[in-house]
């Protein structure tokens, strides 16, 4: 039976309640604060205060914006070198969960229907465990006398790593970037095997089989059928692992060194240690100026998504 | 829509090579967890050398104050804001479920969206420096535990939101239409009909906001005030400084709950599967 | 005596040009069951769901037993609507569905337990009040969702495409089924269907739509043997649809020049000589035979076999006219192993009573 919407029950007050309590709640407390962060990325700290930005004096409405603090940020290249960074751990970061977890979850869609709810389940019970505590362990595998380390020096592998500058010397494996991938990448692997299990599960058989009627070897059909076809999760995927690193602040200071630079602890430690809130603000501003793209992407994805399922 | 899922590669070599993948997967995966029990029982301080079994940092647990403080205000914490999310996160979903056009919906729903993956510094710096303005100007909120529930609830909303949202776009909407028509008004049909139907997401979503909340350090950080430390906060600033057994045997606790409630749960729902299928 | 459903000039328009329902008037008597035939799009859907309160009209009115249903939502109306899914409340068994709505009510729970077992009665699934959904097979699944759209006794029962979910012998049954008990109840009923079978064995009269638009109201009979235009005498069973124009107009007879025959109608029609028609013949009021009758100057034509179709109670023959047209021809298998059965190839006459025809204008 052909459904226009849903029963249109506007005009009901409860309709008014169920948009307009949670609209405002995110109003005040998620859009509101990015004005606030902008007004105060455009002044100056004063004391502890943040003085005000716009006077008005004898009829004149002046707005004064201390451009100052993003000038800052392009002056020393402590910032951009910091901003790249960021960008570029996040990019090998998705690359690594992509890696690693398409098979995984292509594997676990072609396995059969009994044990895939067990399958997905021992995906998810780490992602319960507080992740705070598995980054520390890997601090434990990864320091002389772990196991993982005695696993990369026992097969020469550090070699490798120092060979890719992903650490300096065979002997240190902690605090290199190295320690920092591996980290965010266990940290966010289930982010990036959930929406592609959800996607490749869902995926019709039968149009591997017709592939396969029609000429095309498994391999072929894998990059012509099926990879298409679960762009959509890709994408997903990608960008749920993406967008957060950029702005990684836990990983990085328990597993990265002085080699392996963030914007995320770069913003703490202006916040937190130097105090200079304004210039933190800055920061923040041009992090979510460089995800804002990222992120309409994943909206119109999630949107797209919702409405073929529907 | 029927499924054949069978595996498409006839060759041994790709089953053996899928069971691989899988299996190293899952080893990547659990490796840390595995590690972070066996060294609970370490008799050492130095938690990487091995010298002996003990069961002494969990003796040591049960005495640190700080530790047991903050893992009941973590606790408080998780309950308020798991239950704030979801009652939130449940209007939302209902919002964006039920009226397809209203003014401000692609903001709202952008809103809804974003705090799953924007960065959590960004999240936790705008909105202290909001509740600071507040306090510059009214006097108050001051800064503690309900300032970081405040956040918590920010970001749970979010994934109770997707969560529940998914849930509702199952349901076949001639059930809403079906009780309207047998006299039920709107709100009856939401209490009789619609919360039947998503109380097991809604559950979902609260267990899922209640794990965020505990398990979150930036928000905290930047959200609490003097005498407001959660669990997490705790253990990273311990972890900052290095390795520490204690920390280990808090893992092994919480991992050891968290997997019992896990699989009690997978259980539970399988068996219902299975009851709702065979009879 | 005013019509028990009345409704009048009703229109809904979606805007951007989809008006769903273009002026759309129907009287419909008390205890009737009514249906509404047409392919999806044509609107009837549509017209459903505005008497069922889930959609308002653009214009027109909706009046019930003499009250107008403008602006009455749905659970305000003495109409219940039984759902082409029965939407069935997987959380409730039998039971309380048959009883939601009767709670909603506020009936008492004597008067309640009383009328769901009444209920639970005429369809026969008292063993089964304490089941859920998930667990009756479809048929009883459907006799539940009658049920319930029954068990507040409501002015007009509402039906959406009731059969739509069966398969063909379950369809059958339920048929007449059906039919049995809501003359039982007694209750005014309108359906939506697109299948004809269903309209016309279940419905007293039936309307066809088209386009938002109601082509021929009438019973089935009227419908079937009396088709008012091409489109419905196209749209009921199959039909062969052959031009030509009026040669002979008498009171009590009229000849039609086609291109391969020339029919011999045995009744007067509205016309001009030389206006052109169309004349309609049912594959099934066609003979077939190896000779040629005696009279071969009217209603008959000689034809090849192209194409043999064999469905057991009858078999479907289309034969080759000369200018080409096909003619399509159901002839009943009254015999198990005829001598004389017919094969592709075959040259044979086509023949049929001066009755048979229908005579369009549009």
């Amino acid at each position: 039976m052909k459904t226009i919407g849903s029963p249109k029950l506007r005009g009901a007050s409860g309709a008014r309640w169920v948009i307009g309590l949670p609209y405002l709640w995110l109003l005040v407390f998620f859009a509101l604060p990015f004005l606030i962060v902008l007004r105060i990325s455009f002044s100056e700290m004063d004391a502890v205060r943040v003085a005000d930005i716009w006077s008005y004096v004898d009829g004149t409405l002046s707005l004064k914006l201390r451009l100052a603090n993003y000038l800052f940020l392009g002056e020393d290249d402590l910032y951009i070198r910091a901003y790249l960074s960021s960008l570029r751990f996040a990019a090998m970061t998705t690359a690594g969960c992509l890696l690693i977890g398409y098979p995984f979850a292509y594997f676990m869609a072609r396995s059969s229907p009994r044990r895939q709810p067990l399958l997905m389940m021992l995906v998810m019970l780490p992602f319960w465990t507080s992740f705070l505590l598995r980054v520390y362990a890997w601090k434990g595998l990864l320091s002389e006398g772990g196991w993982v380390y005695g696993l990369i020096r026992a097969t020469g592998l550090d070699h490798l790593l120092q060979a890719l500058h992903l650490i300096e010397t065979p002997g240190m494996l902690m605090n290199t970037p190295f320690s920092l991938l591996i980290g965010m990448i266990y940290t966010y692997l289930p982010f990036m095997i959930l929406p592609l299990y959800a996607n490749l599960s869902k995926m019709d058989m039968r149009l591997l089989e017709a592939a396969a009627d029609l000429g095309a070897s498994p391999w072929v059909a894998f990059w012509r059928v099926t990879v298409p076809l679960s762009r959509a999760g890709i994408v997903a995927g990608s960008m749920l692992v993406f967008i957060p690193c950029v702005g990684e602040y836990v990983t990085p200071e328990l597993l990265g060194g002085p080699q392996s630079l963030m914007i995320g602890r770069v913003l703490w430690d202006e916040f937190f240690g130097n105090n200079d809130w304004p210039l933190a603000s800055a920061i923040a501003v041009v992090v979510i100026l460089l995800v804002l793209l990222p992120m309409a992407v994943f909206n119109k994805v999630q949107e797209q998504a919702k409405g073929r399922a529907s | 829509m029927s499924r054949v899922t069978r595996p498409l590669f006839g060759t041994r070599f790709a089953r053996l090579f899928a069971k691989a993948w899988l299996l190293g997967g899952y080893l990547f995966l659990y490796l840390p967890i595995v590690a972070l029990i066996v060294y609970s029982f370490n008799d050492s301080p130095l938690p990487v050398v091995w010298a002996g079994f003990t069961l002494k940092w969990y003796g040591k647990l049960a005495q640190d104050t700080e530790m047991l403080e903050a893992l009941l205000l973590s606790m408080q914490i998780a309950f308020m804001s798991a239950t704030a999310a979801v009652m939130l996160g449940g209007m939302a979903a209902l919002a964006l479920h039920r009226y397809r056009r209203f003014r401000g919906r692609s903001l709202f729903n952008s809103m809804v969206n974003a705090p799953l993956v924007m960065p959590e510094v960004i999240v936790g710096l705008s909105l202290m420096l909001m509740l600071v303005s507040v306090q510059h100007a009214f006097g108050f909120p001051r800064r503690g535990m309900g300032t970081i529930w405040l956040g918590h609830v920010l970001l749970s909303m979010s994934y109770a939101t997707v969560v529940i949202e998914a849930r509702l776009r199952e349901l076949p909407p001639p059930l809403e239409e079906a009780a309207l028509d047998l006299g039920a008004r709107p709100w009856q049909v939401f209490w009789l009909i619609t919360l039947p139907m998503i109380a097991q997401s809604l559950l979902s979503a609260w267990l899922l906001s209640f794990t965020l909340s505990l398990d979150d350090v930036v928000l905290s950080e930047f959200l609490s005030g003097p005498g407001a430390t959660t669990l997490p906060m705790v253990i990273f600033s311990r972890a900052r400084l290095g390795l520490s057994p204690s920390i280990n045997a808090v893992a092994a606790l919480i991992v050891a709950v968290v997997s019992i409630g896990v699989i009690g749960a997978s259980l539970w729902i399988a068996r219902r599967e299975r009851k709702r299928v065979s009879s | 005596m005013t019509p028990y459903l009345q409704i009048d000039q009703v229109v809904k328009d979606f805007g951007g040009g989809a008006v769903a329902v273009d002026g759309v008037s129907i009287d419909i008597e008390r205890g009737e069951i009514f249906a509404l035939l047409g392919s999806s799009g044509c609107g009837k859907t549509t017209l459903l769901r505005m008497l069922a309160g889930f959609e308002q009209p653009t214009s027109g009115r909706i009046v019930l037993n003499g009250q107008d249903l403008a602006g009455l939502p749905p659970y305000a109306r003495p109409i219940n609507i039984m759902f082409q899914s029965y939407a069935l409340f997987p959380h409730l068994s039998v039971w309380d569905n048959i009883a939601f709505g009767l709670r909603r009510e506020g009936c008492a729970k004597d008067e309640t337990a009383q009328r769901v077992e009444a209920m639970l009665k005429l369809v026969q699934l008292e063993k089964y009040a304490r089941r859920k959904p998930h667990q009756l097979s479809g048929g009883q699944q459907q006799r539940v969702a009658l049920a319930r759209s029954l068990a507040k006794r409501p002015q007009l029962l509402l039906l959406d495409e009731p059969l739509g979910a069966l398969d063909k012998k379950l369809r059958e049954e339920t048929q007449i089924e059906l039919v049995n008990i809501i003359r039982e109840v007694g209750v005014t009923c309108v359906m939506v269907t697109h299948d004809q079978e269903e309209a016309m064995t279940m419905a007293s009269r039936i309307a066809v739509m088209s386009e938002g638009r109601i082509l021929q109201v009438g019973p089935p009979s009227e419908i079937y043997e009396t088709p008012a235009t091409r489109f419905v005498a196209d749209f009921i069973g199959n039909v062969n649809l052959m031009d030509g124009r009026l040669s002979t107009d008498e009171p009590d007879h009229v000849i039609i020049d086609c291109a391969d025959c020339r029919h011999l109608v045995g009744h007067g029609i509205t016309g001009s000589v030389g206006m052109p028609l169309a004349v309609a013949l049912r594959p099934e009021k066609i003979l077939l035979s190896r000779q040629a009758q005696e009279d071969t100057r009217y209603n008959c034509v000689q034809a090849t076999i192209q194409e043999r179709a064999y469905f057991g109670a009858y078999t479907v023959y289309r034969l080759q006219l000369a200018s080409g047209t096909l003619l399509k021809v159901s002839m009943a298998n009254t015999e198990r192993h005829p001598d004389e059965a017919l094969h592709i190839g075959d040259g044979v006459w086509a023949h049929w009573p001066g009755t048979a025809q229908i005579v369009l204008t549009r």
